[in-house]
């Protein structure tokens, strides 16, 4: 049988030289692999025998510390603590069974870690150590060591385990650590060989997780030498790792704890951000959690509870939610229009208490209209109406782009986890995301951060930083990594007139120092420490025309899931701004009576750096403040207590 | 020239297929795969569970679907190349976009009883492919440069996809077999000769890239060629492997220290020892005459095919038989030179040793399709 063309054979003749030739490589490279066999295990057998049988050779790892985690001042709010575990190799104990009965007698072992070691056992290949239990105390290992010859393949071993002496007070910011799972394993593309170490801790949540890397640190390495069931004998060299990176954060853990207990029960968010360099104060979001649980193996009960609080103590709110901003988005609105040349402070509308746009009422909050509305006026009480009409002269496109520029709509760089860009819409997000043309009535209500607008509460604080600064500040929450500074400084000031940034910002003044204005209860007396803010009050439910003829329904007559958030941002002191603070509290009324007083003493918390004099509240506040501090003083931590870095 | 041209009727039908088939191959196969479950035994501390009886089971689906495949006639695989390839593609994109959803990682799809790597499917389909491109296409246009940079798309394209799994060993272990089959299939010699050369400058060129903004591979690729050029620079990660591997290998010796005897791999924290580092196991256990052993085998298995295709004068059948043969040689020769301190790590397992599923099944599935040009070669004269 032959090929019938020329090439036709041509073609078979180059298959045959050619298979010949692959063949003869294949061929070639087979004797490599076997001559660099007879190299290794013949002719250098006996120095690799002399290596594994004689010494026995091990490279053990030596785990890192891991990098610890202050505050501003040095307080500690991460830290490593020595612990004790019990474990045991299988095939080193020979008669399972009996071990584990021995050693129930020195050590408590539920069923439970019984039963998980016995699965663990079966999984594992028999020369691996198993965990029987954690966090031992120093009594129990004594002993296991004791009686330690009648109980083979039991080895106690110590090792570091977090801890975060705060509990609950930077529970969102720092996070926490757990044991790798294969679950970290396959999401971090990471080969470091730490993480095959059993239990090894790695952040989960938080800073912890978002910086793993850095404060993780180097694997050391120490070479032992173990006899023939694998013990070790002695060490013979030793390579010290490198430490995790010790992060000195911008918050302030006195303020947060302050923080912390004047929200109570509340389920609220603050943040505290400086206006010269954008560092976060104090981040906090109410309620919290405590992380220690989480290291230590959250029980299924204390887990299911905080998971189905209403309140959602598991939630960073701070970052992760996004609210309506409702009034206090009124700035941007206002801003838009300045920056645009659609008005003048001085032009003014009228406010009927409601405005009809293509068929459909809108509402302001107050239902017999404020009249003759002015800029000042309509920040300061709030008129809706208002920004209804600039809303219709100035359009969502130039609307949206003003909240950018502020801040908006942006994922901040912050390293806690699930951080959220909100949302500020205009017509081609619409076309995308709800397959529709987008309305004049859309813009309406945007206007006043109502509709498809959100925020999260740091992206407000952000904003009211922006303005109340002129720089086009990032939040920052790294102050230092191991005593070098992270903080930037390099901000750009603004793409917004100052002068009409002086306009809103005189307004905001008003609002908390104008009798008329909607915070006035809340405002600071003291001159060196004014404040100027707005408030904010988003519904979370639809009024119906209805409801609105027979008389909206008080918050108070509601049950707490469909009140009103409570929301107010605030900068101060009013003349050369220092710090920039967003309160909300989820379903709390309106904003300046459940927001501005909690933003009003946060502030002078952090002006002062502890309880403000109390010449700096208006005079007929005095008394109930004095008890309140008093009562919040009680709650907080006594950080005397807790350990102090130099930093 | 294909089986149309051929006498069919001389071709052996029904069950009596059997009879025709390559039983040294066969036989060659059950060996090897023995080899393994005796290391997996031993590497599990002389139990069957966890390792072991998991792939016993599997080798025998394995054996079934070579069976299966090996019954079917050759030219209804090469009719099916094209759409197998094209599915093997899907898979790929398949696992690139839903793989992460659920536990898998990017490179499986969860079937169940096994994770399918749908790059391992690719290897064969490759081939498969390939094959029956040179078949159809006239000898006189296989130098002819358009027809020329069809056969390299169609490389490329699974190449490019398993790079950003990523899975580097994989990937290159498709280009080398596909090259294999230009080269096979009569391509001038001075296109390997400039894609040699190329290759030489992009080997430059990925080491003047590290650092800089157009890093080429990722940092963790770096580390890996790093330690292969100097496993002393890191004792503890990838490096760890090399030394730890040359040490059992070498402590060895002559004939090893006996099943479940073996000391390094044992006791050392070897976490791969089961799957890619599994002739360490061996090595170490049963020694040089163990090594040598398995390594003979390969090559009577490569010897088997390459004298199956000597025979065959169906050029689909031939060309594939030497695909399949210069895949697997590929897979053992990396692993090996890998584990020998000769090659850097990449994931790539011992075939028909090493646990797993997916290598396991398809290596399995090209056999048959040796096994199936083998049964059905041309027998007679021209009509």
């Amino acid at each position: 049988m032959k090929p019938t063309t020329k090439s036709q054979q041509k073609i078979w003749q180059r298959f045959s030289r050619r298979s010949l030739l692959i063949g003869g490589v294949q061929l070639g490279f087979a004797g490599l692999l076997g001559l660099r066999m007879r190299q290794l295990q013949i002719k250098e057998a006996d120095q690799f025998r002399l290596l594994a049988e004689e010494n026995r050779i091990n490279v053990r790892l030596i785990p890192p510390e891991r990098g610890e985690i202050y505050d501003l001042n040095g307080f500690v709010l991460a830290e490593n603590e020595p612990t004790y575990r019990i474990t045991i190799v299988q095939e080193d104990a020979g008669d399972v069974d009996k071990v584990l009965e021995k050693i129930r007698l020195l050590i408590e072992l539920s069923d439970d870690d019984i039963a998980r070691a016995r699965s663990e056992m079966k999984r594992s290949a028999p020369f691996l150590p198993v965990t029987l239990r954690d966090r031992v105390t120093r009594a129990e290992i004594e002993r296991v060591a004791e009686n330690a010859p009648s109980l083979p393949g039991i080895t106690p071993e110590v090792g570091l385990s977090r801890i975060y002496p705060l509990n609950d007070i930077f529970s969102h910011v720092v996070g926490y650590v757990g044991p790798v799972s294969s679950r970290d394993l396959e999401r971090r593309q990471d080969d470091d060989p730490l993480l095959r170490i059993p239990r090894f801790q790695i952040g989960k949540v938080g800073i912890e997780s978002k910086l793993e890397n850095g404060l993780r640190g180097r694997a050391g390495a120490r070479q032992v030498e173990v006899n023939a069931v694998g013990r070790v004998m002695r060490e013979l060299d030793r390579r010290e790792g490198t430490a995790g990176q010790k992060l000195q954060l911008t918050v302030d853990a006195n303020l947060q704890s302050y923080i912390k207990a004047r929200l109570g029960e509340e389920s609220a968010s603050v943040v505290v951000m400086d206006c010269k360099t954008g560092a976060l104060r104090a981040i906090a979001s109410a309620p919290s959690y405590d992380p220690n649980k989480f290291v230590r193996g959250i029980s299924y009960n204390d887990y299911n509870e905080l998971r189905d609080n209403d309140h959602r103590p598991l939630a960073s709110k701070t970052v992760q939610d996004a609210y309506p901003p409702g009034s206090t988005f009124k700035m941007v609105t206002v801003l838009a229009a300045l920056e645009n040349g659609t008005i003048t402070p001085e032009d003014t509308f009228f406010c009927p208490g409601h405005l009809d746009v293509s068929n459909r009422r809108f509402h302001c909050w107050k239902g017999g209209g404020h009249g003759k509305v002015d800029l000042v006026t309509s920040l300061k009480e709030s008129c809706d109406v208002y920004y209804y009409e600039l809303a219709l002269q100035v359009g969502i496109e130039r609307i949206a782009d003003m909240a950018r520029r502020l801040g908006l709509g942006e994922k901040h760089a912050v390293p806690m986890s699930a951080v959220s860009s909100g949302l500020i819409p205009d017509k081609d997000w619409k076309f995308a995301n709800r397959g529709a043309n987008w309305l004049i009535g859309d813009t309406v209500v945007a206007a006043i951060g109502q509709g498809y607008v959100s925020a999260s509460p740091l992206q407000l604080a952000v904003m009211t930083a922006r303005l109340a600064s002129g720089l086009a500040l990032d939040p920052q929450l790294i102050r230092a990594e191991n005593g070098q500074t992270k903080l930037r400084t390099d901000f750009t000031e603004l793409d917004i007139d100052p002068k009409h940034l002086k306009i809103v910002r005189d307004a905001m003044f008003s609002v908390t120092n104008d009798r008329k204005g909607t915070a006035y209860s809340s405002r600071i007396i003291a001159d060196n420490a004014r404040m100027a803010g707005k408030t904010g009050t988003s519904q979370v439910r639809n009024i119906s025309e209805a409801e609105r003829r027979s008389g909206v329904i008080k918050n108070e007559d509601l049950p707490w899931e469909r009140r009103d958030h409570a929301l107010f941002v605030n900068f101060a002191p009013a003349d050369d701004p220092e710090i920039a603070v967003c309160v909300v509290v989820e379903h709390g009324g309106g904003g300046s009576a459940a927001a501005a007083p909690i933003a009003r003493d946060i502030t002078l918390q952090a002006l002062y750096e502890g309880d403000p004099p109390l010449d700096a509240y208006p005079p007929k506040d005095r008394e109930r403040i004095a008890k309140q501090q008093r009562e919040i003083r009680a709650k907080m931590p006594d950080l005397n207590a807790v350990r102090k870095a130099r930093v | 020239m294909s089986y149309l041209e051929y006498r069919v009727k001389a071709i052996p039908t029904g069950f009596r297929k059997i009879f025709f088939m390559n039983w040294g191959l066969v036989l060659l196969l059950v060996a090897a795969a023995a080899i393994g479950f005796l290391m997996l035994y031993s590497v599990a501390g002389g139990q069957w569970d966890p390792w072991a009886s998991a792939q016993i089971k599997r080798f025998g689906l394995g054996l079934a679907l070579m069976f299966v495949v090996a019954m079917t006639p050759i030219w209804f695989w090469r009719n099916v190349s094209v759409v197998a390839y094209i599915g093997s593609l899907i898979l790929l994109i398949v696992v690139a976009y839903f793989g992460s959803v659920g536990m898998g990682a990017q490179r499986w799809i969860d079937l169940g009883f096994m994770r399918l790597q749908p790059s391992e499917v690719c290897k064969v389909t490759l081939v498969m492919v390939l094959a029956a491109y040179y078949d159809w296409l006239p000898a006189e246009r296989v130098s002819n440069p358009i027809w020329v940079i069809f056969p390299i798309i169609l490389i490329l394209i699974p190449v490019g996809m398993v790079v950003t799994q990523p899975d580097l060993g994989t990937s290159l272990l498709l280009l080398f077999g596909g090259g294999a089959m230009m080269f096979l299939a009569g391509v001038h010699w001075a296109y390997f000769a400039s894609v040699i050369a190329m290759g030489a400058g992009g080997i430059v060129a990925i080491f003047q890239s590290r650092g800089q903004t157009w890093q080429l591979l990722n940092d963790y690729q770096y580390r890996r060629i790093d330690t292969f050029l100097d496993p002393a620079s890191d004792p503890l990660g990838a490096g760890y492997h090399i030394t730890q591997s040359k040490i059992a290998l070498g402590s060895g010796g002559w004939a090893g220290r006996g099943l479940m005897q073996g000391t390094q791999t044992r006791l050392n924290f070897l976490p791969e020892k089961h799957t890619d580092f599994i002739f360490t196991t061996l090595a170490e256990e049963l020694g040089f005459i163990g090594g040598m052993s398995l390594l003979v085998i390969y090559l009577l298995i490569l010897a088997f095919c390459w004298i199956s295709a000597a025979q065959n004068k169906d050029r689909f059948s031939t060309l594939l038989i030497m695909g399949v043969g210069v895949t697997f040689f590929l897979f053992f020769a990396v692993n090996m030179s890998m584990v020998m301190g000769l090659a850097p790590v990449v994931g790539v397992p011992l075939p028909l040793v090493s646990y797993g599923g997916s290598a396991m099944l398809v290596l399995m599935g090209a056999f048959g399709l040796v096994q199936s040009a083998h049964v059905h070669r041309p027998r007679g004269v021209l009509r």
